[in-house]
């Protein structure tokens, strides 16, 4: 009975005991061996949103989710996966809160059109000035 | 008895701050004139009266009077003194008193010393000060009362958030208000123009005072913000475009551009109508800063409020400012002319350009930071970050850098580019060999590397105004423009060396173990425990050895406060002339190991030095002005006074 009630117990409290107890993922704290791989990891960290925390990447991130999520990028990265592939499987798990580098979408167009009518709107006022000048 | 007597100055302030309105507005009809007299005096004393009540603020806070709730909310009785002074303004209310304060004593100061104006433009400025900083008196008394008292006084306060408890925060939020405030006194003078229809060259030099000190403030403020991010937040970057920092980088980059159109208007009568619409521009810049940090709207690591209710406040002042000024503008729009002509070759041109660039800078911050609220409000979450605004911004940056090593050095007017080629063919061979030679020597990265070409370039450039000048009859402000170019080029240095020579290293050490960084070798000598007022922590001795040089001893922490609980990570930094050893202690393994992060950035602290740079270039400017207008008025009295006695 007791020995029963031992196990029992142990099942309930092995996923809660997970959440900590759980060693943090291999690569979440540990670079790459190959720098220029490091490197590509790192850049592409940068740009990736931590879930938990506000507004910070999970290369600056304490949370043990950006950690699992940087184990996760260190570990695709050396398995030659491609960086922006490594961004949409990101994006598809966790939607486009996840980047800091917007993709051009339906949703996201103005910010990639504002630019260029900025460049637009400063071209005529600049030759609209000047052209007054010249004709003066 | 303090509390009750803060708040009774403060609605005495918001009384008055109504009489300098009537009476302001009053005195401008043919009938009101009679008002006129009252309108300097009440401005002084409104604005004693708000830095009364401020002041009562602070003591209640230096006394930890735990029955008042701002303070059992944000104070602790064990913290050191300098934060419970400081924690006056760590929090919404306080923070809103400090600005109602100092706007007050601003306006109060304008009322004072300003004599250069028209008495009618002055007086509609006063006006439109009082109009602004009634809704913020409101916004106080109504919605944020610091001094509102707890039913029943508690044991122990909450204590500050230990991120704040650290020197460069304390003097942060303080320095970007004075640079707030200093724009809208530049905004009220605008108002006060528009009004009277006196935009023109009397009306610069009124402004520019406050425009260049306001900027000052934007200016260390900024710079102190990045470093303090960068030191305390334990991750060694130092500029996130993180929403809070975009509201006030935008204010800077508004303030920036006002800077240089009013001093083409001051001295060549032109850009009248675009300087005042930049005015206005600027301090809706600061309104939408305080709006987005205030409101709580952005979820951010520097957000500290959190309250729906006051941002919809802040939103309707920052309405009624904006639409009634914009309103304003049309309604003058044509009255105010454009003022004298110049050609595309000029320096006027040059600063248009820089203008133009700059306000485009401005629009793509401003879409970039709110877009993502934008979107939310749709129920879509979307993230902006460096990899938008870094090349976004570059587009415009890099036209801007290469105008502005040509343009100080064009004359008013009309000039050619052929005058001045052989001067700049100086920089020009400097950013061609700065290039050639890191594309050689570094790895590729385009915008890092057109940085510290053009930061090359821009430095030596810079100077260049100064050349073939009698040092000791140039003007101050010029010194101010060569200090300040120079400073952008020094930060601009920083910045792309950051972000091209950075090395990190992340381990997992045992004690006795070393490891290397960039030219460093460390070793974990020990770990040890520390206490502090309100602290415990673990601390880290790393012997640091800069290649065979005597090892110097950086001590990162992994604090823990105990009011409110919290662990924060305290970096050490050793610097040297060519960068910056950056070292945080993390968490212990299970097996003994301590987590550390290295990081060896070569040059980064230029970054700061050049913000102060620039800081200083602007005091320069504003010794130069106030001592050149000191001068005229002492002229001009002692011309009254001969007049006067021969008169007799």
């Amino acid at each position: 009975m007791r020995r029963l009630l031992v196990i029992v117990l142990l099942i309930f409290a092995a996923p809660l005991g997970a959440q900590d107890l759980l060693p943090p993922a291999p690569y979440a704290n540990r670079q790459l061996d190959n720098p220029a791989l490091e490197a590509k990891a790192q850049a592409l960290m940068e740009t990736l949103r931590c879930l938990k925390c506000q507004s910070q990447s999970i290369a600056d991130s304490d949370a043990p989710m950006a950690g699992d999520m940087r184990s996760q990028v260190r570990q695709r990265i050396a398995a030659g996966q491609d960086p922006e592939a490594i961004r949409g499987w990101l994006v598809e798990r966790y939607g486009d809160y996840v980047t800091y580098a917007p993709r051009m979408s339906a949703l996201t167009w103005p910010l990639f059109a504002a630019p260029l009518g900025l460049l637009a709107l400063a071209a005529v006022l600049l030759r609209r000035r000047f052209k007054r000048v010249g004709s003066a | 008895m303090i509390a009750e007597f803060g708040l009774a100055a403060l609605w005495f302030a918001a009384a008055l701050a109504a009489l300098q309105l009537i009476a302001g507005s009053l005195a401008l009809t043919s009938r009101g004139a009679g008002f006129a007299g009252i309108v300097r005096p009440v401005a002084v004393v409104q604005g004693l009266l708000a830095l009364t009540s401020f002041a009562a603020l602070i003591t209640l806070f230096m006394r930890t009077d735990l029955s008042v709730k701002l303070v059992a909310m944000n104070s602790h009785s064990a913290k050191p003194l300098i934060y419970k002074f400081a924690g006056t303004w760590g929090n919404h209310e306080g923070s809103m008193l400090l600005w109602v304060a100092v706007m007050g004593l601003a306006g109060g100061f304008v009322a004072l010393v300003e004599r250069r104006l028209r008495e009618e433009t002055l007086l509609a400025t006063l006006a439109g000060q009082a109009f602004v900083s009634l809704g913020f008196y409101v916004f106080l008394l109504l919605a944020s009362n610091p001094f509102e008292r707890l039913p029943q006084p508690v044991a122990e306060g909450q204590g500050l958030n230990p991120l704040l408890q650290d020197l460069g925060l304390a003097f942060h939020p303080p320095t970007l208000y004075l640079g707030y405030v200093g724009l809208s006194i530049a905004f009220s003078f605008a108002i006060g123009a528009l009004v009277t229809r006196e935009v023109g060259p009397a009306f610069a030099r009124a402004m520019r005072p406050w425009v260049l000190g306001a900027w000052i403030f934007l200016t260390l403020g900024i710079t102190a913000g990045s470093f303090w991010a960068y030191y305390e937040l334990g991750w060694g970057g130092w500029w996130f475009w993180d929403p809070v920092e975009n509201a006030s980088l935008m204010p800077w980059l508004a303030a920036t551009a006002l800077l240089h159109s009013c001093s083409v208007l001051a001295s060549r009568n032109a850009l009248r109508a675009w300087t005042v619409m930049l005015g206005v521009v600027a301090f809706s810049m600061s309104m939408v800063g305080t709006f987005l940090v205030r409101s709580g709207i952005l979820t951010s690591v520097h957000a500290f409020a959190v309250d729906p209710r006051r941002g919809s406040f802040i939103l309707a002042l920052l309405a009624i400012y904006i639409g009634g000024a914009l309103t304003l503008f049309a309604l003058r729009a044509s009255t105010v002319t454009e003022g004298e002509r110049f050609s595309p070759t000029s320096r006027e041109a040059g600063l248009v350009f820089n203008n133009v660039m700059l306000s485009a800078i401005l629009g793509i911050v401003l879409i970039g930071t709110l877009y993502p609220l934008v979107t939310e409000a749709f129920g879509e979450k979307v993230s902006v970050g460096p990899p938008y605004f870094n090349p976004m911004a570059a587009l415009f940056v890099i036209p801007m850098l290469l105008v502005m090593t040509a343009g100080p050095l064009l004359r008013w007017r009309r000039d050619s580019l052929r005058r001045i080629a052989p001067a700049l063919a100086i920089p020009a061979l400097i950013v061609g060999a700065a290039l050639l030679a890191l594309t050689v020597y570094a790895p590729l990265k385009l915008l890092p590397l057109l940085g510290m070409a053009l930061a090359a370039g821009l430095a030596v450039a810079s100077f260049l105004p100064l050349r073939g000048r009698n040092l000791r009859r140039t003007p101050l402000p010029v010194f101010g423009m060569v200090v300040a170019h120079f400073g952008i080029a020094v930060a601009l240095f920083g910045v792309a060396c950051d972000s091209m020579f950075s090395v990190e290293r992340l381990l997992a050490a045992r004690v006795g173990e070393t490891t290397q960084v960039g030219p460093w070798t460390i070793r974990l000598a020990a770990v040890e425990p520390v206490a502090g007022p309100n602290w415990t922590a673990l601390e880290a001795q790393l012997r640091a050895q800069y290649k065979d040089n005597a090892p110097i001893l950086a001590a990162p922490q992994s604090r823990t406060f105990w009011a409110p609980p919290q662990t924060t990570s305290e970096s050490a930094l050793v610097t040297r002339w060519n960068g910056q050893l950056y070292t945080v202690l993390g968490e212990a393994a299970d097996d003994g190991r301590w987590q550390l992060r290295l990081w060896w950035k070569p040059f980064v602290p230029m970054i700061w030095y050049g913000g102060v740079l620039i800081a200083l270039g602007g005091v320069l400017a504003l010794i130069g002005r106030v001592w050149a207008d000191l001068k005229r008025i002492i002229a001009r009295d002692k011309i009254a006074y001969r007049r006067a006695r021969q008169g007799r």
